[in-house]
């Protein structure tokens, strides 16, 4: 599967007083199997962008291909489209609605008219895969705590067994513990299942860490598209358009200003700290 | 989507009207909603038409706007441009089979569109010049004097601006639902009447749970902020009548006097 905007425009409200452009001329290909960041500042239409890449949103003028067929193709099931990218939006706890967790789990593939037993066991499929076992099955959404009840949400798109995956900020609200827990399932579904992510973020840590490519969006363009190290090199420039670099490179940047002899360009603590290692080791071997 | 219903939209630009004072606007509607209904035949619209068309002038809002209130009624105008073309019995213009349209229905019909037209353009002028939030503040100051017969006039006035804040972000609040069902494949669009409504569960759940959940922050918010109804409160700004105010009224009055006046002229002619 390969995802492809050309030339995709978007304008809110045409034509009144509130009119807003929240995209502009995008141009974008998402590929199999990748693992992308998306980032930028608050406005800077990454919400409206992934609601394009399953047809939740028309663009006003460009196309959207998916597998080289236009989306916007009079007859193309959009409904089909949806079950295979799964979009799950921000707060994505906040739209259960059944009166248990295996039954609202169920709700997705059951839209797409899979007989029961194909239901039931890709909801049970999804639920395990979020971390979620039998004893939750029949408990309200209500009575669970925020990171399980977003655990379920997640599980409600993946039954769905969508090719793509597109998290609004999936750990926004969650203490540290429940961050990880559901970065490392999403990380789990992208190297055990292929599963092509895209993850909207604010935290670069987070997205230094996981993904392979960074898209920053800023005022509905795309000011920078490559892999964390290229994209966090040029944190002056991200710095101007409201976002950062995780603070570890900050560190080494800071480090090598000193006159230590480091990569600058680490993205991640595991990269600094084998930099920092190297660096000591090459400074002893010399009998500094 | 559900983002293009617009009630009481307002408008943003910096105008005159915009500036008024809201208990005048509020005065200035009413008083042309009544002129509407005193007014004797056409030539009494004459007075109405040049008054309604120098206010939206000096409003600055597109005409296309106030148009956009029409839409709702177009229904109910097509209705009643009918009914009384057809049903007004009097002197026979043309008749087809039973179906005839008499003088009488057609002065009727188009007295009636023009008055309702004029209605609902009237009060969106109002709307769209001014905020939610004003509105609710001119009308608590303008009713205060109910408060001596034990009207809560404060509480009314703050549960109508609540409930005004909240009905864009319920919208939106609905829009975030819709979408992220119709993402998990929910269909909204087909089915026959009882599949729809029971397709509705999926975005009413959330949308109740949400709403209660609202109003709770709010009023923990209010509580926390040491909110204890209108007793003692004092405003930022209060309302304060202004020149433009008392000229504002002053034109209100020799338009009543003109629509007045030319109902006695009309009178006398016929």
């Amino acid at each position: 599967m390969t995802i492809r905007l050309e030339n995709v425009n978007y304008v809110y409200g045409e034509g009144t007083a509130y009119e807003i452009h929240a995209l502009k001329n995008i141009n974008l290909k998402i590929e199999n199997g990748e693992f992308i960041g998306l980032i930028g500042h608050t406005g800077s239409g990454k919400s409206t962008l992934i609601q394009h890449l399953n047809g939740l949103v028309k663009a006003t003028s460009g196309t959207i291909y998916y597998d080289d067929e236009n989306i916007y193709r009079e007859g193309y099931s959009l409904k089909e489209l949806r079950g295979k990218v799964g979009l799950v939006f921000q707060y994505p706890e906040h739209q259960l609605f059944e009166t248990d967790v295996f039954t609202d789990v169920c709700f997705g593939p059951k839209n797409l008219f899979m007989p029961k037993e194909e239901i039931e066991e890709r909801a049970k499929e999804a639920l395990t895969a979020v971390g979620l076992g039998e004893e939750f099955y029949k408990k309200s959404p209500f009575e669970l705590s925020g990171g399980q009840k977003r655990r379920v949400a997640i599980a409600g798109v993946l039954a769905m067994n969508p090719k793509v995956l597109i998290l609004d900020e999936p750990t926004a609200g969650l203490d540290p513990k429940g961050r990880d827990e559901i970065l490392g399932e999403i990380d789990r579904l992208h190297k055990e299942k292929k599963m092509t992510i895209i993850l909207v973020s604010h935290s670069m840590e987070d997205v230094a860490q996981y993904v392979k490519r960074i898209i920053v969006m800023n005022k509905g363009c795309v000011n920078f598209d490559g892999t964390p190290q290229q994209v966090f090199k040029q944190y002056k420039e991200l710095e101007k358009i409201g976002l950062a670099a995780p603070q570890v490179t900050y560190i080494m940047q800071a480090l090598s200003e000193r006159g230590f002899s480091v990569n600058r360009d680490v993205t991640t603590i595991e990269e600094a700290k084998d930099s920092i290692l190297k660096y000591l080791k090459n400074k002893k071997e010399r009998g500094e | 989507m559900i983002r293009d219903i617009t009630i009481g939209q307002y408008y943003p630009t910096n105008s005159v009207i915009h500036r008024l004072d809201p208990r005048v606007k509020l005065a200035g509607t009413m008083i042309f909603l009544i002129s509407l209904f005193l007014v004797k035949g056409f030539t009494g619209y004459i007075i109405t038409t040049i008054f309604l068309g120098a206010v939206i002038k000096i409003s600055h809002v597109p005409l296309k706007f106030m148009l956009k209130g029409l839409k709702a009624i177009f229904l109910l105008l097509i209705f009643s441009v009918t009914f009384n073309l057809f049903l007004t019995s009097g002197e026979v213009l043309i008749q087809v089979w039973i179906f005839k349209i008499t003088k009488e229905g057609v002065y009727i019909a188009g007295f009636m569109a023009i008055r309702l037209i004029y209605l609902i353009i009237g009060t969106s002028i109002m709307t769209l010049t001014t905020t939610p939030n004003e509105l609710t503040d001119g009308l608590e100051k303008a009713l205060k004097p109910l408060n001596k017969i034990r009207v809560p006039v404060h509480e009314i006035s703050m549960m109508m601006s609540i409930a005004l804040r909240f009905i864009p972000i319920l919208l939106e609040e609905t829009d975030k639902i819709m979408k992220a069902q119709m993402a998990r494949g929910a269909d909204f669009e087909n089915g026959n009447i009882l599949q729809r409504a029971k397709n509705m569960i999926p975005i009413l759940v959330p949308l109740f749970i949400s709403a209660f959940r609202r109003a709770n922050d709010l009023a923990m918010a209010m509580e926390a902020r040491c909110y204890r109804g209108g007793e003692g409160r004092t405003k930022m700004k209060p309302l304060k009548y202004k020149k433009r105010d008392r000229i504002a009224y002053f034109i209100l009055g020799i338009y009543v006097i003109g629509v007045l006046g030319m109902n006695m002229v009309i009178g006398n002619f016929l």
